[in-house]
């Protein structure tokens, strides 16, 4: 009897991977639906120029000299039965700054500040003002160097005083540009470590490795298919991200799309040979959970995928550079940012691949079917 | 020649000897019985029958062949049913089937014989997901079934059925049972399903066969059911959880 090619193992593990994964719908969400509502909220945050608002708690009995400015310059209103004023400064390069002032008590102004609903508190000390806020808060900071020269010259804007700006308008510069190649990266790092890893887990968990084993069935067909079944996920979630990007942010790819492909695949070896390491031997699923947060977690917060990295201390730039997810969201933002190549992805690719086989062939050696 | 052989097998976990100098054998197309309480070393036994664990000591042959040299040649004449296997609840039935059919390059044909003979016919679209304990049960023999085995696995494979469900699988034992095709090793705890189903009855404790032979011959003395023969064997009842309840 001709065999069917619709009866071949290989085919009906991917096709029973495939539809395993389509009938999840939070794979569906965690996988697409997730990384578009992060960079719609993180992009449209960042990207707007809405302006800035910052408010100040006003802890003084007497007049000052802060009260004639107000009065002149802001817009009385009530809220929680309280007067404060509004004081917009105008700038159309950098955005409008707004100034909200309340006069409160000083243990008022304190609460308030522990709350987030102030950022600053102002006083008066023999007719000159002094401002209250935490140093280390970069926000307040902002706001004291802002109000300190807006009392001194309130119809003068910092900026044509201490020099000239020019807003750069270049692609690839904007917070969106820095943020798309970051959640693709973290895409393929969960997508993987979740699909891989906690499926295979949970198979053993369910003794439905085992009962596949005692069949003819191939064990690196079943591996192939699962692999597979997840790259081409990966491929339509970041594809359909970027969609997004482009047709709402106007995101771009400046540099080679074979780099791109290449880049991608390595990233995709690096983290499925690692999620079949950290799934070889666990049958525990919560265990399994454990390791697979080990893994995602101190990279998703270390690899620069929200903010850049270079906050951190200068002596674990070199260590975080070396985490695979920071080779890859690198890699990708140099493609779509800075117009990089195939040379340039070349040292990242290589070293991705090589972390994916190596973790895979160890894997593989203590890999426990039941 | 016996189908199955199974010669002065021992295995031990660590501290615990879970299967204690076992050998008896079993010519094609009789069902046999491994009837013994938990953890009497049942599942072990099968296991290492199974070719999914290997002994310490002894040896195990098929059809004269070993696991150690033949295993390819075996999983395709062997059909199993694990205790609490869970298949994946977001495929149908049908795609089940048809996924561990693919392993054995097997068509539809051989699926729909399979369904109708497990009577999962009205529940082929249905999801694993939905199906209630004893069509689980009947999937999983359904699956076991596939390649049309020469010796077939059950292990436990009513447990925590309702008596329903445990009489639909019993007929559908009894219906292969009846082709004569099949040889069936099933571990049970339920004396009555072997006093059914079976030729021939191994009772097992403490990883040894305490006794062998044709239900007949197993109550030839004194005892009145198989669970008073374990009561005069051992001095406890063959099911506790029986008793408990």
């Amino acid at each position: 009897m001709k065999k069917h090619w619709t009866n071949n193992q290989l085919y009906q593990l991917i096709l029973t991977q495939f539809l395993e994964t389509i009938r999840e719908p939070s794979v569906l969400f965690w996988g697409i639906g997730f990384p578009i509502l992060i960079s719609i909220g993180l992009g449209l945050a960042f990207t707007q120029s809405s302006g800035t608002q910052f408010h100040v708690n006003i802890v003084e009995n007497h007049a000052t000299a802060l009260d004639s400015l107000i009065i002149h310059y802001g817009t009385k209103t009530m809220h929680d039965k309280s007067v404060v004023y509004t004081w917009t400064v105008a700038d159309s390069t950098l955005g409008n700054t707004k100034f909200i002032f309340k006069n409160s008590t000083w243990n008022n102004a304190i609460v308030a500040l522990k709350r987030g609903e102030a950022d600053l508190i102002l006083t008066y000390s023999g007719g000159k003002p002094c401002y209250h806020f935490d140093p280390h808060d970069a926000q307040a900071q902002l706001l004291y160097l802002k109000l300190s020269h807006l009392l001194q010259h309130p119809t003068v804007k910092a900026i044509e005083a201490e020099g000239h700006v020019t807003p750069l308008t270049l692609k690839g510069v904007r917070y969106i540009d820095f943020l798309i190649p970051g959640l693709i990266a973290l895409g393929i790092l969960n997508s993987l470590m979740w699909g891989i890893s906690y499926s295979i887990i949970e198979r053993r968990s369910q003794k439905l490795l085992r009962r596949m084993i005692a069949t003819p069935m191939r064990k690196s067909n079943f591996l192939i298919a699962l692999i597979l079944v997840r790259f081409v996920m990966n491929m339509v979630e970041a594809g359909v991200l970027f969609f997004f990007a482009w047709l709402f942010f106007s995101t771009t790819i400046q540099g080679n799309i074979g780099a791109l492909f290449l880049l991608f695949v390595a990233g995709n070896v690096a983290f499925s040979g690692i999620a079949v390491l950290i799934s070889s031997h666990t049958e525990k699923t919560e265990i399994g959970t454990g390791w697979i947060n080990a893994i995602t977690m101190p990279m998703m917060i270390l690899s620069g995928i929200f903010f850049s990295y270079h906050n951190f201390p200068e002596w674990s730039i070199g260590f975080i550079k070396l985490l695979p997810l920071t080779l890859l969201t690198d890699g990708i933002r140099s493609i779509f940012n800075e117009g990089a190549g195939l040379m340039q992805v070349a040292f990242p690719s290589l070293l991705l691949l090589a972390l994916g086989v190596i973790c895979f062939i160890m894997g593989l050696k203590r890999f426990r079917w039941f | 020649m016996h189908q199955l052989e199974v010669k002065n097998i021992v295995k031990s976990f660590k501290d615990v000897q879970a299967v204690r100098d076992v050998s008896f054998s079993i010519p094609q197309g009789k069902f046999l019985a491994l009837l013994g309480p938990n953890g009497a070393g049942k599942t072990t036994l099968v296991e290492m029958m199974e070719g999914l664990r290997k002994p310490d000591s002894g040896e195990i042959l098929i059809n004269g062949k070993s696991w150690l040299k033949h295993e390819k040649e075996l999983r395709k004449i062997i059909g199993l049913s694990l205790q609490e296997t869970r298949f994946t609840e977001k495929l149908t039935v049908r795609e089940t089937l048809r996924l561990f059919a693919s392993f054995f390059g097997l068509g539809n044909e051989r699926m729909d014989e399979v369904i109708d003979l497990t009577d999962l016919g009205d529940k082929q679209k249905a999801m694993v997901g939905t199906l209630s304990g004893g069509q689980r049960q009947r999937l999983a023999l359904a699956v076991a079934l596939l390649n049309s085995p020469e010796i077939l696995f059950l292990d436990e494979p009513t447990t925590g059925l309702d008596p329903h469900a445990r009489l639909d699988l019993w007929n559908i034992l009894n219906a292969l049972k009846q082709q004569g095709n099949t040889t069936l090793i099933l571990t049970t705890h339920y004396m009555e399903e072997a006093e059914t189903l079976c030729d021939e009855i191994i009772i097992l404790d403490n990883g040894k066969i305490l006794r062998q032979g044709v239900l007949k011959e197993l109550l030839d003395g004194h005892a009145k059911n198989l669970d008073e023969l374990f009561i005069q064997l051992t001095g406890r009842h063959l099911h506790e959880e029986t008793l408990d309840k």
